[in-house]
């Protein structure tokens, strides 16, 4: 077999002005994790899984600028009664976070955490490590070696009330990682909701531990300014009986890759990931998924809609694996794009690999223009050709807004939506 | 109210005439019908009357309460009071039908200057309309027209025109594919729409429906032009002998 060579030295470059933090519980996982990404190489062209999108902003050194907003930022979720938590440029913020104490849930953070016996010990990098197989994830293993802050979680019942993290960019060439662990005992529920844009360039990784019959909600959104470049990954594994939801919307953006790996581990779990999406011009979005089911009965859903226009590129990669044994399999998977123009591009890759005989599996991807009828219908009943074209727009991004099972969170996801569209005319 | 004048259509992108000088004039507090075999011309009528993109006018004029109707929009044609019932209903999902009458509603008030109805009156006034229509709120919740049955897609189009209270109103065989019973329904919607302010134009295959909603005038269509004009009896001269003795009456 030829064995491509990487180019090796990229890794050297961008690792060249980063420290490996030491001393404390994490040092051996993210000095595995080091070797990990020097075995694997950074992310290139030529990778399956890059073939759509350009790594190289994530693998060079320097940061390239991102405009910091002037504008007073709206929080997304500030209506939200959560435990808020502030990182600005990847630094946390005290002042404006609350106490991190909540009942049920354990709170650390991961750069004020030196006890060597910490509970995140045993699956920091852990889940990440699962994450590469069959399919190396450098910027992930990039990210647990390097991560300069996050939070632990460690929930024991059901957390009263959501975990909010804001982040905020304050210079235009921040260049931030963050790494996550939250772990949900059996029969524990959280939701994590995290906004804005954290840095110039974001590296963020979280890995979800969902013991059985636990449950875990994320909802994220990605407001971004037009030049952020932003790299995500969720690692999430997943017990008998539990479920597993995550919602992200992404606004703006040069360039956003989120990943989310799922390893479904347990009978008769739940699985749902999606996303909704617009870009104008300078865009390119792209998400990419797979999830392994391991496990008998469990359900796998994945839903994503993406508006594009000027030019704009949206990129879905998903992929269903059930392996051998993962009977009554149901697993879901839909992509679509609306194309508002003909400069736009939507690249997809849906991909089924089952091994099992008895299961349910479905995917389907399209690429559309505004349905030219339904337009007209509008319009013929005094709503204006914008007006028309945005309820039309916003009635496509519906069945992914759907996913999102909390009204009042669906609600001011869709408002920003509205603004988005309105700040974007024509 | 509303006056065509030697309106000569063809289709955008062949070179096939449709419509070939029609004249017509509808007065506000008339029913004007047109009957007229397949082909005649009669749908493109109402899509050109409304603004549908496709045809091409080539000659001709067509006037709404002395403004000239091919210098509007869609939207605007429907500001200034003009109402198409579609044949087909268009199914929207992802947008309710409370939303979409809503925005209806005020984008209307809005261009022509009015204050936008609140949410409380919206209410009020759409529940009333929709129980003569015997359209329950489960309709007004479902996204447009989507899953709708034929006759509910109709009653639904009759509702709009009852909520957007147009000056003139086009109805393309809003009879097809409604039984008797929804036939009924539709019929009385539009007849309490009636009054001497409002024109209504009714497109029609058949006599049936002008059995319901009586008709001031008749006017035959055939090969994209007005050969025929009467009263009601022409309608039953019609359903009586067919198309063809007629029109070869005309020849």
């Amino acid at each position: 077999m030829t064995v491509l060579t990487k180019n090796f030295r990229d890794i050297e470059l961008r690792i060249a002005k980063l420290n490996l933090p030491q001393g404390d519980w994490a040092t051996e996982a993210r000095t595995d994790a080091l070797k990990r990404l020097r075995s694997v190489g950074m992310p290139e062209r030529r990778d399956e899984y890059w073939r759509f999108t350009r790594p190289d902003v994530f693998n060079q050194s320097g940061t390239p600028p991102a405009t910091v907003s002037a504008m007073e930022k709206e929080i997304v979720f500030s209506q939200v009664d959560a435990l808020q938590i502030v990182f600005d440029d990847g630094i946390f913020n005290a002042k404006e976070s609350d106490t991190l104490a909540l009942e049920y849930v354990s709170i650390d953070r991961l750069a004020e955490s030196s006890s060597d016996t910490h509970w995140a010990k045993s699956l920091y990098g852990q889940l990440e490590t699962n994450g590469q197989k069959p399919v190396p994830r450098p910027l992930g293993s990039l990210n647990t070696a390097f991560a300069t802050d996050g939070i632990l979680v460690l929930v024991k019942g059901s957390a009263p009330k959501p975990i909010n993290i804001i982040y905020n960019q304050k210079e235009e060439t921040s260049d931030v990682t963050l790494h996550h662990v939250v772990r949900l005992e059996a029969g524990a529920e959280l939701t994590i909701l995290e906004s804005g844009p954290a840095a110039a360039r974001l590296n963020n990784v979280i890995e979800v531990d969902v013991a059985d019959g636990a449950v875990f909600h994320h909802i994220r959104t990605q407001n971004n300014t037009k030049d952020n470049h932003v790299a995500t990954h969720i690692f999430a594994r997943l017990g008998n009986a539990s479920t597993f939801k995550s919602f992200t919307l992404t606004i703006n953006g040069k360039l956003t890759r989120n990943e989310c790996l799922i390893e479904i581990t347990g009978d008769d779990a739940v699985a749902h990931v999606a996303g909704a999406c617009v870009g104008d011009g300078n865009f390119h979005q792209d998400d990419t998924v797979f999830i392994t089911h391991d496990a008998k009965g469990c359900e796998s859903r994945q839903v994503f809609k993406k508006v594009l226009r000027n030019g704009a590129v949206g990129v879905f990669q998903g992929k269903i694996l059930v392996k051998a044994g993962a009977q009554k399999t149901d697993g879901y998977q839909i992509s679509q794009s609306l194309l508002l123009d003909g400069d736009s591009q939507f690249l997809a890759k849906p991909e089924l690999e089952i091994y099992a005989d008895d299961v349910i599996c479905s995917h389907g991807s399209t690429s559309g223009a505004i349905d030219e009828d339904a337009l007209f219908y509008l319009r013929s009943r005094g709503i204006s050709e914008y007006e028309a074209t945005n309820l039309l727009t916003l009635a496509f991004l519906a069945e992914a807004m759907d996913e999102i099972e909390d009204e009042d969170l669906r609600e001011m996801l869709t408002r920003q939506l509205e603004g988005w569209l309105e700040r974007h005319r024509g | 109210m509303l006056t065509i004048n030697n309106l000569h259509v063809k289709l955008e992108e062949e070179d096939k005439p449709i419509l070939k000088g029609v004249n017509l004039t509808v007065e506000a507090g008339k029913v004007h019908a047109i009957m007229g075999p397949n082909g005649s011309g009669k749908s493109t009528l109402s899509y050109v009357l409304s603004g549908k993109d496709g045809y091409e006018v080539t000659d001709g004029t067509v006037n709404l309460n002395g403004q000239d109707v091919f210098g509007m929009e869609p939207e605007e044609r429907s500001s200034a009071g003009m109402f198409l019932a579609f044949q087909y209903p268009v199914e929207i999902p992802g947008v309710g039908n409370m939303t979409f009458l809503r925005t209806a509603v005020n984008a209307q008030r809005k261009s022509r200057g009015e204050e936008e109805m609140s949410a409380a009156e919206f209410l009020k006034i759409v529940r009333l309309r929709a129980k003569e229509l015997k359209i329950d709120a489960d309709m007004l919740k479902r996204p447009v027209n989507v899953g709708f049955s034929g006759g509910e897609k109709k009653r639904n189009e009759i509702l709009q025109m009852a909520m957007l209270e147009p000056k003139i109103c086009i109805l393309d065989e809003t009879d097809s594919g409604l039984d008797v019973d929804a036939m009924k329904l539709v019929a009385d919607g539009v007849n309490s729409l009636r009054n001497s302010n409002r024109g209504f134009l009714v497109i029609t295959h058949y006599q049936r429906l002008l059995d319901h909603i009586k008709p001031d005038y008749v006017h035959i269509m055939a090969d994209g032009q007005i050969v025929k004009t009467g009263g009601p009896d022409l309608a039953l001269e019609v359903e009586n002998n067919g198309y063809k003795d007629l029109l070869a009456g005309v020849a």
